[in-house]
């Protein structure tokens, strides 16, 4: 009578951690510092995106030592990265208990052609997109979460405001099509009909969508809820800010309050330098983490 | 605030409510009932103080208002956590445990039988939920998963530990709102 693993369990623990805010830690101190300023769940690197862009290399899956310190220190859930398509580092994170997997383009890819099947897994998935057919595709594949691409570990906010704004266009465009020009559209943007139907009918995504890849200031996570987002990931900018307790609180409240633009004003003061970004021009293609999977 | 508010404001629109999002101490004065979402408990605990909510509620929950807390909401109810020497709103008499039925990999669905809910079992959705240890003479227990208590009410007091949001089955939300019309009738 008892059912683990199913979609509505999988999704369900995404339902909860709407208009919340999860945050990038590395070590049992950042997680405690997250979880006392109210983020909904930790994900416990070994690097935060900007250092594994600085560093270069083949970035893999965490240390399980650094995964378990997290899980041990905090009372919240913790997510933790694998590789797309590293199917063993995926089970190595199922077995340590994490609540959820970040199949993600951050780490270097492992399979240039197959994402994970993550139907066949307990533990639910996250996974990136930057539009409706990306987003569609990783649901067919069994992802109970989605989150934007963005630009990660860059502190700017434009790719992830593409992505977001692509999907919301494309989801009123499905929704707004005669039936008979489903089939079409499936094609088009490589999408798997059934799912295009269902957003055809309800006008939504079946899962919660979040944003991430470049969320630098509270303002820049105001900005992806007032986008529609259904809550923010923050990679490198809030310990890589300098003062993270106070800008994880202000980016928390600045994304559950996201049109109360005085309170904005109160919570974008003084919060001393943040991180200092990269302009997307100077990044070639291949530094592109948002290019990884298809 | 933080978590399954819209599936909540869903069903309760189905069972024919009106719905107010409570974000600020004056939205607490035009309801009826108040329904305290699943999420995370640690984090909307610590937004109900920052926006000044803590109060009003308390004072709104001991005045008679019917309050439903589901999972984070059961913790936040509850008079003592254990493992933890602080507890949240502290209106209702039970003692919860946090995550009592393991992380994520764990979360389960089950139908189980509620007394008070009429017809066949009702489908409960687990999610690294926690359990009722032990209630006060005052709380009725209403469902049980093995020897866990999962749902139980004391007065005005309703609190489950799985979400009813998450299923189509709107009994729960039909009782809740029995309870509320109950209480806002004039004596």
């Amino acid at each position: 009578m008892t059912v683990i693993g199913s979609d509505r369990v999988k999704r369900g623990m995404a339902q909860m951690q709407k208009n919340g805010v999860i945050m990038d830690v590395i070590n049992a101190e950042q997680a405690r510092i997250a979880e006392a300023a109210g983020a909904v769940a930790v994900m416990a690197l070994e690097r935060v995106p900007s250092d594994i862009r600085a560093a270069g290399g083949v970035a893999r899956m965490a240390d399980p030592t650094i995964v378990e310190e997290v899980m041990k220190s905090v009372s919240i859930p913790v997510m933790a990265k694998c590789r797309i398509g590293h199917i063993v580092e995926a089970r190595i994170l199922e077995a340590m208990a994490v609540d959820y997997i970040d199949e993600s383009e951050v780490l270097t890819p492992a399979d240039d052609k197959f994402h994970i099947n993550k139907r066949d897994f307990t533990v639910p998935f996250v996974c990136g997109a930057r539009d409706l057919g990306e987003a569609l595709r990783r649901i067919a594949e069994g992802a109970s979460m989605l989150r934007t691409k963005g630009e990660p570990g860059t502190g700017n906010i434009i790719e992830a405001v593409k992505h977001i704004r692509t999907m919301r266009a494309q989801i009123r465009k499905v929704t707004a099509m005669s039936e008979d020009e489903l089939v079409a559209e499936s094609k088009a943007i490589g999408a798997p009909y059934e799912l295009l139907l269902e957003i055809h009918q309800t006008g939504e995504l079946p899962v919660v969508n979040f944003a991430a890849g470049g969320v630098a200031t509270p303002a820049d996570a105001a900005l992806m809820m007032e986008l529609g987002s259904d809550g923010v990931f923050v990679g490198s900018g809030i310990f890589k800010s300098e003062n993270p307790e106070k800008f994880a609180r202000a980016v928390v409240e600045a994304t559950m309050n996201f049109q109360d633009y005085d309170l904005l004003v109160r919570l974008s003061k003084d919060l001393g330098t943040p991180m200092k970004g990269i302009e997307l021009s100077t990044l070639a293609n291949n530094e592109r983490m948002a290019e990884r999977g298809w | 605030m933080q978590g399954a508010v819209r599936e909540h404001a869903d069903h309760l629109r189905r069972v024919g409510s009106e719905v107010v999002l409570v974000k600020h101490p004056e939205d607490l004065q035009v309801i009826d009932g108040l329904i305290i979402p699943g999420g995370e408990s640690t984090t909307i605990g610590k937004l109900i103080r920052k926006y000044e909510l803590y109060d009003g509620i308390r004072e709104r929950i001991e005045d008679g208002m019917p309050v439903f807390g589901t999972c984070a909401g059961l913790i936040l109810l509850a008079k003592k956590i254990e493992g933890s020497d602080e507890a949240h709103l502290a209106v209702m008499d039970t003692v919860v445990d946090r995550n009592s039925f393991g992380r994520q990999r764990e979360s389960f669905e089950a139908n189980l039988p509620i007394s008070e809910i009429d017809g066949e079992a009702f489908p409960c959705v687990f999610i690294r939920a926690p359990h009722i240890v032990s209630a006060g003479s005052d709380v009725s227990v209403l469902a049980t998963y093995g020897e866990k208590i999962v749902a139980a009410r004391q007065g005005n007091r309703l609190a489950t530990a799985f979400h009813p949001e998450l299923s189509d089955d709107l009994r729960m939300h039909a009782y809740f709102l029995d309870m509320v019309r109950g209480s806002s009738q004039p004596d």
